[in-house]
């Protein structure tokens, strides 16, 4: 009797229980009580937090390949690239390029707030010593786009994607917060005041030309950023063209829905006790943090280097909104400018360089992935 | 001399603060408009009374709406 109730045990999970398992539950935890009591990033950290828990439940076996289920959606969804360009499909539905298409000089800003992918890749190779697939991994964080970053690292650096996507997203849910004292710090009171001209009306030929001409213009010159770029366009033009309103409201509705809980469950799944567990976890949260705040800088530096040569002055704030947390960043560049000057609405003008920059990540990931794989 | 009170971007207004026939200072907080799911306010344009109001809470505008006049 006794022999056969330990054989019973072994058999549950419980016998198999270590103690990595348990801190991992704890991180599981901590990412769905930031989700539910603190509204950060819900949509994924809620999904990616149970299944960084259901990932770490002894025999449950739901990572293991060709077996288990969590394994599966990995490999068809994320592994056979399928989700995140679907996610940039719905993103391209829900996408106005209206205020770039009108200023669209504040193309460059998107650009610029590239610059801490840049610099953190950089950083990465050089001084940590991470390989070049994985430096441009974590630089990429700095671009603060979640799926361009998580289909980058899943074909530079697999081993990362799980530690790479929870800090891509951390970090967009944390743009309130870090990106104000720099953008404080790097403005005088006077330049943040600078008010914008107002924008022309977009004419609804441009705006149906935009993603035909950006699909043509972008993967021609970096064609490894196709698959993300085709499918944003797309998305993006069943909006504008007005004749596929049903397309275009299941692109950015049902479809984006169902996507972004087969994305996030997997991407929690791949966190592992043995794979999350390292310092070099801890190296890649500060560096992909340094390229945040990297990015921040160094669009805001670009708005002022372009104002030294144009009359039209652009507000430096709207530099800050290169970084492509749609649209969490323009709200936060309206927020201080706000600050400085109550009447003045930075809303939709930082929607321009907020948009660009989702671009200009895809642009920066297809430019690593061209040099690198 | 009336001046017109226009949305300086476009959303849904989720409160009106004044009445038609309400006194009201320069930069006085008027109307709450949503846009990008943020509160922004609107500010009177100058000192005067309101003439008229042009919208309802939970319409939604578009920039340059003419939101209301003041006198």
């Amino acid at each position: 009797m006794e022999y056969i109730s330990a054989m019973l045990f072994k058999t549950t999970g419980l016998f198999h229980l270590t103690f990595p398992m348990v801190i991992m539950w704890i991180i599981g935890l901590t990412l769905i009580y930031l989700a539910i009591s603190k509204d950060y990033e819900p949509m994924l950290l809620l999904p990616i937090g149970f299944g960084i828990i259901v990932a770490n439940l002894p025999l449950a076996g739901l990572m293991t390949p060709e077996e288990g289920l969590l394994w599966k959606f990995y490999q068809y969804g994320i592994h056979w690239e399928i989700i995140p360009p679907v996610i940039f499909l719905g993103l391209g539905a829900l996408t106005d390029f209206g205020p770039l298409i009108a200023n669209p000089r504040l193309i460059f800003l998107g650009a610029g707030a590239q610059g801490g992918v840049y610099v953190t890749f950089f950083a990465a190779t050089a001084i940590m010593g991470f390989d070049l697939k994985e430096a441009a991994t974590i630089g990429i964080i700095g671009g603060a786009d979640g799926p361009t970053t998580i289909f980058l690292a899943t074909k530079l650096a697999p081993q990362l994607l799980g530690t790479c996507a929870v800090a891509a997203y951390s970090y967009m849910a944390l743009v309130p917060i870090i990106q104000p004292p720099i953008m404080r710090l790097m403005t005088t009171v006077e330049e943040r005041k600078i008010r914008m001209t107002k924008s022309r009306k977009v004419k609804k030929l441009e705006k149906i030309l935009f993603p035909l001409v950006s699909t043509f213009v972008i993967i021609l010159l970096v064609p490894a950023s196709a698959p993300l770029i085709a499918m944003f366009m797309l998305g993006n033009l069943f909006r504008e063209s007005g004749v596929v309103e049903r397309l275009n409201h299941a692109s950015q509705n049902e479809l984006l829905n169902i996507v972004t809980i087969f994305l996030g469950l997997p991407v929690g799944a791949t966190m592992n006790a043995e794979n999350f567990l390292q310092p070099k976890v801890i190296f890649i949260f500060v560096l992909g943090l340094l390229a945040f705040i990297f990015s921040t800088i160094t669009g805001i530096v670009l708005a002022k280097l372009m104002n030294l040569f144009s009359k039209n002055k652009i507000n430096p704030l709207l530099g800050a909104a290169g970084v492509s947390a749609v649209p969490m960043a323009a709200r936060v560049v309206h927020k201080v400018g706000v600050e400085a000057d109550k009447k003045n609405y930075l809303l939709m003008y930082a929607m321009g360089p907020n948009v660009a920059g989702v671009i200009g990540t895809v642009i920066a990931a297809g430019i690593f992935l061209s040099l690198l794989s | 001399m009336s001046e017109d009170i226009v949305a300086p971007l476009a959303g849904k207004i989720i409160a009106i603060n004044i009445e038609a026939g309400q006194k009201v200072e320069e930069d006085e907080e008027i109307f709450i408009i949503e846009a990008m799911k943020m509160e922004t306010s609107i500010y009177a344009p100058c000192d005067g009374t309101i003439k008229a109001i042009k919208v309802k809470k939970g319409d939604s505008v578009e920039e340059d709406a003419i939101l209301g006049t003041i006198e």
